[in-house]
């Protein structure tokens, strides 16, 4: 398996970077998406940037309100981080979800969401951390609502010539409570359906809620019929139940060897329960 | 008294392949090796019209390219190892497979074109500036559809798709009468999935031809070296033998698909002669999935009937198995007499019939994959059993133990003769079920089934299997239709100094002969282990060799090592006799050494050896040397048997199914190591159990592999399986001399129809009483058969 | 296109020059000629090529050779010090933990880049831990034992 040819470009900052970008340049980053799409012959760029060097987009910053995790931080570093394991807990326990251990040593989270893996979990879990991708291109810097960040079958709101920098997550006051459940397709085990869900309570009844749900549709989406039928309600099977009538509406719902339509339709219901159940 | 046998001896092969020092095929680099890509083609079925290689011609790198109309005519492409007959008495139909193909392609990644370049790199790139043009055609890929009329042709000399059709046992009409006046019968339509091997190394293969030799040397990743140069020699390339060197080095793992004469390794030779250089091919996994010989693919019905006490009174079984698009090199074998003949199992079943009809598709081979026909006539005979059981609301392991051939060991009491044709050696087959019970903890574990409540089921199923190993004796197998004897040679050269070499013609790839031989050559020539080097893989060295399969390599390689120490010991005993001035009947020898009887005169191994090179003082007319080699042939093939137990707990919601124990207790006869034994078989427990959960091949109606990844094709991990409980009885082998049958197969024999009983066990103790969940039982299947 | 690059591997130097394209398997396979970092497939699942970069456990087949530059690398052969086999080593042998030998080289990689995090892992963390590699020949049983043995002869050895 040998990829076509390609130049290749070291960046050493993240400007660098974006002035190596142009026309038949893809950005090289973990490489744990990329690499293998390389190797298939299924993408053949004429030159990469290899941004995975510059140290400044693996940091994670603890802020005062959020927590901003640099475009490439690897699943590892996210699972390992203190501040997001207490005031993102779901970060970390998706983090440990995400491929193998050596996929999570190099794989980063911004190569992830360029990427945009129908099946892949970080796209679900940020939904429902109502996450904030701050981008950069040659304009300059922008931030983008994580809900409008997703746009379809491996699209993102990226243009041409931008670089995901970092990912803010803000920090869950002691009211959230959050978690991300999987079924896994068994062979490459991405998700069949992954269900991240981030609920907030006041007075012993849901506030709000954000449902980020991955492997179901053409892309990630949020469940909001289930979030707006929640508000209101305090978290009991029978609410649950009557909250989570149509989890699917507004999506395409995949079909494959492992999963149809139906059966994938039922799991996400099934799997929303039990994420809602958790949070009991 | 064993010093070595019977010892779970560390494998003396270890230290080279933890270090990083094993040496693979595609790890053996020469000067000039040049690297070889093969075009394949990306429909099942399609005419070339032409193919267009000029541009690729000129791209950087390229050495030479060759399409199907640069080989001779002569070279009509890699034979077939057995020969089937029809029902009617006419030969199978056995269509050439062709090393690159002239004029059809007939499945995805038939061979169209190889290129030669001086890196792989550049060869996969010119490859992409080969231009094929094709016709499509519909193809078909089913094994029963295939035989429908109206079906797209595959090979237009084999009409209806059948390349033959078979059977065996006792007449149809006697089986049919005796299931028309049974109590019950049960009846069951089932798939047992293709399966891809998957054996971690990808095939790779170097063809180099010496110029300055005239001679030919293949190094490749396959199972049995000697076998692959008499294939390729005398009915591919026609070679002279004695100028072509086969090499089998480090081979990892094979599970049966490195047994074939594959057309690469014939095309690297012929190829490396045209340009003179060496020239190295290693497949992609892609490329594995897509051309490594698969496994199993048979559509069945059969019906098992039972008079009103449980008793077995008759078998039919009627199946359709998929051959693909050309014959491998045993494929024909494997549903007939690695199958058919199986399905006696351990019961005492009066009546049997199997009826085969082996059908050609637009997919991929299919030959022996790990267990070969015995697996698939396990599976049937023990789906088939444990459902009875339900449906006549009797515990499957009375009934069971009330049809269980009662025990002999073939030395008191005969062989038991079986209704399809063999002689089982030995069997005491109801303590191997007793002992998996009492590890399961039976009747506890029905209680705790009984009391189940909440969102899981609970279900247990067991199999109990005898398989046919240690293949097989020439004569039989050669009446049977094989096209080559099945016996195997071995070499004991003792050198001068005592230190012992043998040369086997088994080879080992992950089963640690190196070890399990030495132990019994160290123990039976009373030396040290660390004296012994066992020397495989390699058609120079070896004198000859059948290779390994079919859990043959020590029942039969080792008997024929035992031959060779017995000459060696009877002739090193004229030597000490006449070192110590006494008669051979006076001797003992007994570690390492002969003694005159009652004397404490001796001579040692080593001495004698060296007065064997050294005849100075010497027995008068006894040749020099201590060198000798045999060949040996079994008397009849070996059987296994055992009893394996799964217990699965399914999410009642999801259908996801967790295997939470796996028991085994098998029969392997004597065990040399047991801890390779168990070994052997925690391997095969995890193939059976990954077909029965996880793995097997999609082919779509156009004839395109699906799940041609490991994205999308289930290899079995580590947390898959709960630990594998195994314990075992032994019951020896009457017939060769080390008393052993043969482990490597019988883990993937026996387990994968414990799995889907388990299931099936689980769903009626639910309440769905569904006769069958398709392999690989994905959650969505078993869901399925939730919702009736 | 070719870059130079320079990287050491189990503590010695290499400087060279690699295509773009280059896999660091492919790297260290045909040009450093460490054959025993193996390649299992082509969608980085198989882990075959498991080996460490800075110390930390990555798919060599998942990575440029370039992107190498300037890392410390570690393959099986540099598991062993001073002669030395890794108690990783030792423990696959005494626990049967191989047959084929194909898997192995980054079964034990991946382990002893595991048992950095979890010194003191319970039997189903193994089993998790070796979601990124395969073996066919052994069924993890005793490969699992190996990792257990390891990780005993490591805690002790501090």
């Amino acid at each position: 398996m040998i990829p076509n040819s390609f130049d290749y470009k070291k960046a050493t900052s993240v400007d660098e970077a974006i002035s190596l970008l142009g026309d038949d340049v893809q950005i090289l980053g973990g490489g744990h998406s990329l690499i293998p799409t390389l190797k298939l012959r299924l993408n053949a760029p004429g030159t990469l940037v290899d941004i995975s060097k510059i140290e400044s987009l693996k940091v994670i910053r603890d802020n005062e309100n959020s927590i901003t995790i640099g475009g490439g931080a690897t699943h590892a570093s996210i699972a390992a981080d203190a501040a997001l394991s207490e005031h993102a807990p779901m970060m970390t326990q998706a983090a440990k979800e995400i491929g193998d251990i050596q996929v999570r040593n190099f794989g980063t989270i911004g190569g992830s969401m360029a990427h945009a893996d129908p099946a892949a979990d970080w796209p679900a879990v940020l939904l429902a951390c109502d996450a904030n991708v701050v981008i950069q291109g040659k304009g300059g810097k922008r931030e983008v609502d994580i809900d409008q960040f997703f746009k379809g079958f491996y699209e993102t709101a990226l243009a041409d010539g931008e670089i995901i920098t970092a990912v803010r997550i803000p920090k869950m006051a002691s009211n959230r409570h959050s978690v991300y459940v999987k079924f896994k397709q068994p062979a490459s085990r991405f998700a069949i359906v992954g269900c991240a869900v981030g609920i907030e309570m006041e007075g012993g009844v849901v506030k709000s809620a954000r449902i980020g749900m991955t492997g179901v549709g053409e892309s990630a989406y949020r469940a909001m019929n289930v979030e707006k039928a929640l508000v209101g309600q305090a978290l009991t099977a029978e609410s649950i139940e009557a909250a989570v009538k149509n989890v699917t509406e507004g999506a395409e719902v995949m079909s494959d060897h492992y999963a149809s339509q139906k059966y994938r339709t039922h799991l996400a219901h099934v799997y929303v329960k039990r994420a809602l159940k958790m949070l009991m | 008294m064993t010093k070595y046998i019977g010892k779970s001896v560390k494998r003396v092969e270890d230290k080279r392949f933890i270090t990083g020092q094993g040496k693979y095929t595609d790890d053996i680099k020469m000067p000039g090796m040049v690297y070889a890509y093969i075009l394949r083609s990306p429909y099942a079925h399609a005419t070339v019209n032409s193919i267009n290689i000029d541009a690729a011609k000129s791209a950087e790198g390229v050495v030479a390219i060759y399409t199907g109309a640069d080989i001779p005519e002569a070279i009509a492409g890699v034979p077939c190892g057995w020969q089937v007959n029809f029902k009617n008495g006419d030969i199978m139909k056995e269509p050439p497979h062709p090393l690159l193909v002239r004029k059809k392609v007939r499945h995805v990644g038939d061979g169209v074109a190889i290129i030669i370049a001086d890196t792989r790199a550049n060869a996969k790139d010119a490859s992409e500036l080969v231009d094929v043009d094709y016709d499509l055609h519909d193809a078909v890929t089913d094994p029963k559809a295939a035989a429908q009329p109206g079906a797209p042709l595959v090979h237009a000399d084999a009409p209806n798709n059948i390349a033959f059709d078979w059977q065996l046992g006792n007449p149809k009409e006697e089986v049919a009468a005796a299931l028309a006046s049974a109590a019950h019968v049960t009846e069951l339509d089932f798939v047992n999935q293709r399966m891809i091997p998957n054996a971690m190394e990808p095939r790779s293969a170097i063809g180099h031809y010496d110029t300055a030799y005239d001679k030919y040397t293949l190094y490749t990743s396959t199972q049995n070296p000697h076998l692959t140069r008499l294939l390729m020699c005398a009915f591919v390339l026609g070679l002279p033998e004695h100028k072509v060197r086969v090499v089998g080095p480090d081979v990892g793992g094979g599970f049966g698909s490195k047994i074939f004469h594959y057309i690469e390794e014939a095309l690297v030779v012929w190829c490396s002669k045209q340009i003179e250089l060496p020239i190295k091919w290693t497949c992609d996994r892609s490329e594995a999935f897509l051309t490594d010989a698969h496994g199993r693919d048979h559509v069945t019905n059969a019906k098992m009937g039972f008079d009103a006490d449980g008793k077995i009174v008759a078998l039919q079984a009627n199946t359709f198995a998929n051959m693909g698009a050309y014959l491998s090199t045993f494929a024909p074998a494997v549903p007939t007499y690695l199958h058919g003949t199986l399905l006696q199992g351990l019961y005492t079943t009066p009546k049997i019939n199997v009826d085969v009809t082996a059908t050609f598709t637009h997919t991929n081979a299919v030959d022996a994959y790990r267990g070969a026909g015995r697996p698939e006539a396990t599976f049937l005979l023990e789906r088939l059993i444990d459902l009875a059981a339900l449906e006549m609301e009797m515990d499957p392991t009375e009934l069971r133990f009330k049809n269980f051939i009662p025990a002999f060991d073939g030395v008191e009491q005969e062989g038991y003769v079986t209704q399809v044709a063999l002689q089982y050696d030995s069997g005491n087959y109801a303590p191997v079920l007793t002992r998996a019970l009492e590890m399961v903890g039976y009747e506890a574990f029905r209680e705790e089934q009984k009391n189940q409540k909440g969102d899981k089921l609970l279900g247990i199923g067991f199999s109990t299997y005898v398989e046919a190993c240690g293949i097989a004796p020439s004569a039989v197998v050669g009446a049977l239709g094989a096209r080559a004897g099945l016996f195997e040679s071995a070499q004991v050269r003792v050198q001068p100094t005592g230190k012992v070499s043998v040369y086997t013609g088994s080879h080992s790839h992950g089963q640690g002969h190196e070890t399990t031989f030495a132990q019994v050559v160290a123990d039976r020539m009373g030396i040290p282990l660390e004296d012994v080097e066992i020397i495989h893989g390699d058609s120079d060295s070896v004198a000859f060799g059948m290779g390994t399969y079919g859990s043959r390599s020590l029942a039969v390689g080792g008997s024929a090592i035992v031959k060779s120490i017995d000459k060696v010991l009877e002739k090193g005993a004229k030597i000490a006799a006449h070192l110590l001035e006494a008669s051979t009947d006076d001797l003992d020898y007994a570690e390492g050494k002969w003694t005159v009887k009652g004397t404490d005169k001796s001579v040692g191994f080593g001495d004698v050896s060296l007065t064997a090179y050294v005849p100075h003082n010497y027995p008068e007319g006894l040749e020099p040397g201590l060198d000798f080699s045999s060949f040996y042939d079994p008397a009849n093939f070996t059987y296994p048997f055992g009893a394996h137990v799964a217990i699965v707990e399914i999410d009642k919601e999801t259908g996801f199914t967790k295997l939470k124990r796996f028991i085994a207790v098998d029969d392997v006869g004597n065990v040399i190591n047991p801890m390779i034994v168990d070994g052997q078989i925690h391997g095969g427990l995890a193939q059976g159990i990954g077909q029965a959960m996880l793995e097997g091949a999609i082919y779509d109606e156009t004839g395109q592999l699906i799940n041609g990844s490991y994205m999308d094709y289930c290899m079995p991990r580590a947390d898959d399986f709960p630990s594998f409980e195994v314990d075992r009885t032994v019951t020896p082998c009457p017939h060769n001399p080390l008393g052993v049958k043969g482990a490597g197969e019988a883990g993937c024999i026996g387990s994968t129809p414990a799995v889907v009983n388990a299931v099936i066990d689980a769903l009626w103790k639910g309440g769905h009483k569904v006769k069958d969940v398709k392999m690989p039982m994905t959650p969505e299947r078993v869901w399925t058969a939730m919702q009736g | 296109m070719a870059n130079k690059i320079s990287v050491t591997v189990n503590g010695k130097q290499y400087t060279g020059e690699v295509e773009s394209r280059t896999l660091l398997s492919d790297y260290l396979r045909e040009d450093l000629s460490l054959t025993g970092t193996h390649i299992g497939c082509d969608t980085s699942s198989c882990g075959a090529c498991t080996i460490h970069i800075d110390g930390k456990a990555v798919k060599s087949c998942t990575m440029l050779a370039v992107q190498a530059d300037g890392c410390e690398v570690t393959t099986v052969e540099g598991l062993a010090t001073n002669g030395n086999l890794h108690p990783m080593q030792e423990s696959f042998k005494e626990e049967h933990g191989l047959q084929c030998g194909f898997c192995t080289p980054g079964m034990m990689m991946t382990a002893t880049d595991f048992l950095k995090t979890n010194p003191n892992p319970s039997e189903q963390e193994i089993r998790e831990a070796l979601e990124g590699n395969f073996c066919r020949c052994t069924g993890y049983h005793n490969i699992v034992r190996s990792i257990q043995l390891a990780a005993k002869k490591m805690s002790e050895a501090v």
